[in-house]
């Protein structure tokens, strides 16, 4: 009798979670990998395609001139979201560097924290609309800025050559001091201080420090780093394309997540949408696992 | 080079670079709050002014005449705090019951919900907006808060943290004849203080950010949140900039007064995120 007792317990705790799991998380994930064999408009009756919506979306057909995709938006849009996506790289760098800058010992420093953290802070849209603002061709600061030392800027957001530059340079800029960086300098307070005081007895310069006792404790930071950016890189660019181009021009800077977007919402192909939502799961577990396996072996915990 | 020299350039070098970087981060904002006070004639000049002459505290006037952002304000508030709220108790119930107590098909259950960590938002997103249509909540209070009062990455964070709780204290309150319940709330949630706040802030400023899912669920103007408000408010005012730039700042302005308060917290929410890993 009282183990059944303790039984219940446990269940009436974990039951609201339990409920909202099921209905907004465990259930949508299950439903969406069956809309994804399906073509279905949400208003007329649901039919099942077998792996069409694949075929469509990864498959490749002949023509006269050659092979071509079955969806080439898709490719392109793909292109598109790895494009900004290299970028992560530059971003993580300067990330550690401001984190070093912040973790001088310098008065005022906590100012010019929350100074480069701001960006972080202010609505994701604001700061699109801002920057939309700024990229103005004809009265927008940075190409006035560029006029006084001779640089005629281009027409950057209607641009299909600058369009994603431009909105990943807002990117490098917006990240400058958030989260990252946050993370970086939290992992530099913890490298104990005894190995550089030992480094120091052995004659090492500050370049050999940085190198041999930094760089090597901050790998698992690093990695975290890189994996959540990877992930969030992927299902990146909705919003700030939405506010600051509409995903043009010309497609240019339209992200998966964007494509995913338009077939579900705006233009209810609800099992193609859930066929690219898939297709989006199975390459952010891949890579996670794959730098999970191949990088995991590198890290060092100091 | 004497050693407090050399120290003394490097420190000039140090506060050189951040500075620079520190006028790069706040001239795009000096600009937009520039340009929120100008009339439209004085945007187009060239080169442009600095300062604006004249000052038009209008432009604040006439963007609230236009949208109710007051109403922006307060949906987005009603949303982020009920969700918190939401998220803070479902998430620590059963952490708690994850963690401390046994029943069967506990792991197989919690395995469950890590098996679904890293599932992408759009794949969850798609049959969600169905129920909500066929349900009937498209356009109401009820589709933003209620699939968002619910997280697996808080219910995870919290029983880890709850796991490196000491079970002493527990012990002793089982032993004065304490409740499961009573266990839960006089033990578990006072010593936790610092999980819980961290994940209420993750998950406020989550909430008050959340662009795609408002956008697909609300079409009344006085349903809207604080982003998508912005949003719509861009469409029908695409280049009047002194107007897009006044609605900019009051979209930023809570954002930032929220941030002031809860800096503390917002770092360390931060750091913990990494650490846990």
């Amino acid at each position: 009798m009282k183990r059944i007792r303790k039984d219940l317990s446990g269940y009436l705790f974990i039951l609201p979670g339990l409920i909202g799991f099921i209905f907004f998380t465990l259930g949508p994930t299950i439903f969406s990998l069956i809309l994804s064999f399906t073509k279905w408009d949400i208003l007329s009756p649901i039919k099942f395609v077998g792996f069409s919506n694949f075929i469509k979306l990864l498959g490749f057909h002949k023509t006269p001139s050659g092979i071509a995709p079955n969806d080439p938006h898709f490719w392109y849009y793909l292109w598109n979201t790895i494009f900004f996506m290299l970028f992560i790289p530059v971003s993580m760098a300067l990330s550690l560097l401001m984190a070093l800058l912040f973790n001088q010992k310098l008065k005022g420093i906590a100012v010019f924290r929350i100074i480069y953290f701001l960006p972080t802070v202010c609505s994701g849209v604001a700061m699109a609309l801002l920057w939309k603002w700024l990229y103005n061709p004809d009265f927008g600061l940075i190409n006035y800025l560029l006029s006084k030392i001779h640089i005629q800027g281009p027409n950057w957001l209607s641009s299909t050559k600058w369009a994603k530059p431009a909105i990943a340079f807002m990117g490098l800029w917006t990240g400058l001091g958030g989260f990252n960086t946050v993370l970086y300098l939290a992992a530099l307070q913890g490298i104990p201080k005894e190995l550089y005081e030992a480094a120091e007895v052995d004659g090492a310069n500050a370049f050999q420090k940085f190198r041999y006792i930094t760089l090597p404790s901050l790998t698992p930071t690093t990695f975290f780093i890189l994996i959540m950016s990877i992930i969030g890189g992927f299902q990146g660019g909705f919003m700030t394309a939405y506010i600051m181009t509409g995903g043009g021009p010309a497609g240019s800077t339209t992200t998966i997540d964007y494509y995913i977007y338009n077939n579900a919402y705006q233009w209810l192909n609800m099992g193609y949408a859930s066929a690219i939502a898939w297709f989006l799961f199975l390459v952010i577990f891949a890579i996670t696992l794959l730098t999970w396996k191949y990088g995991g072996r590198r890290v060092k915990y100091v | 080079m004497s050693k407090t020299l050399k120290q003394n350039l490097w420190k000039f070098l140090w506060y050189l670079i951040l500075t620079s970087g520190a006028i790069t981060m706040l001239i795009p904002f000096f600009w937009m709050v520039s340009t929120s006070l100008k009339d439209i004639a004085s945007v187009f000049t060239y080169p442009p002014q600095w300062i604006p002459k004249p000052v038009v505290w209008r432009n604040y006037i006439d963007v609230c005449r236009a949208f109710p952002f007051f109403r922006f304000y307060l949906n987005s508030f009603i949303v982020a705090v009920s969700q918190t709220i939401g998220v803070l108790l479902t998430s620590s119930l059963a952490a708690y019951a994850f963690a401390r107590l046994n029943f069967p098909g506990r792991d197989k259950i919690f395995l469950l919900y890590l098996s679904t960590l890293m599932v992408p938002g759009a794949v969850v997103m798609i049959p969600t907006f169905i129920l909500m249509r066929i349900i009937g909540w498209v356009d109401t209070y009820k589709a933003l808060i209620i699939p968002g009062i619910f997280s697996v990455y808080g219910t995870f964070m919290l029983r880890q943290f709850f796991l490196s709780l000491p079970t002493s204290l527990e012990e002793s309150a089982k032993i004065d004849g304490c409740s499961k319940l009573g266990i839960y709330r006089h033990v578990i949630i006072p010593l936790s203080k610092p999980a819980l706040a961290t994940l209420a802030t993750i998950t406020f400023v989550g909430s008050w950010n959340n662009f795609m899912w408002p956008l697909i669920m609300i079409n009344s103007m006085e349903k809207k949140t604080l982003p998508i408000g912005l949003a719509s408010f861009q469409g029908l005012y695409s280049t009047n900039w002194p107007l897009l730039m006044a609605a900019t700042v009051m979209t930023m302005i809570p954002s930032i007064i929220i941030f002031a308060f809860t800096q503390r917290y917002f770092i360390e929410g931060i750091k913990l995120t990494g650490v846990k890993f």
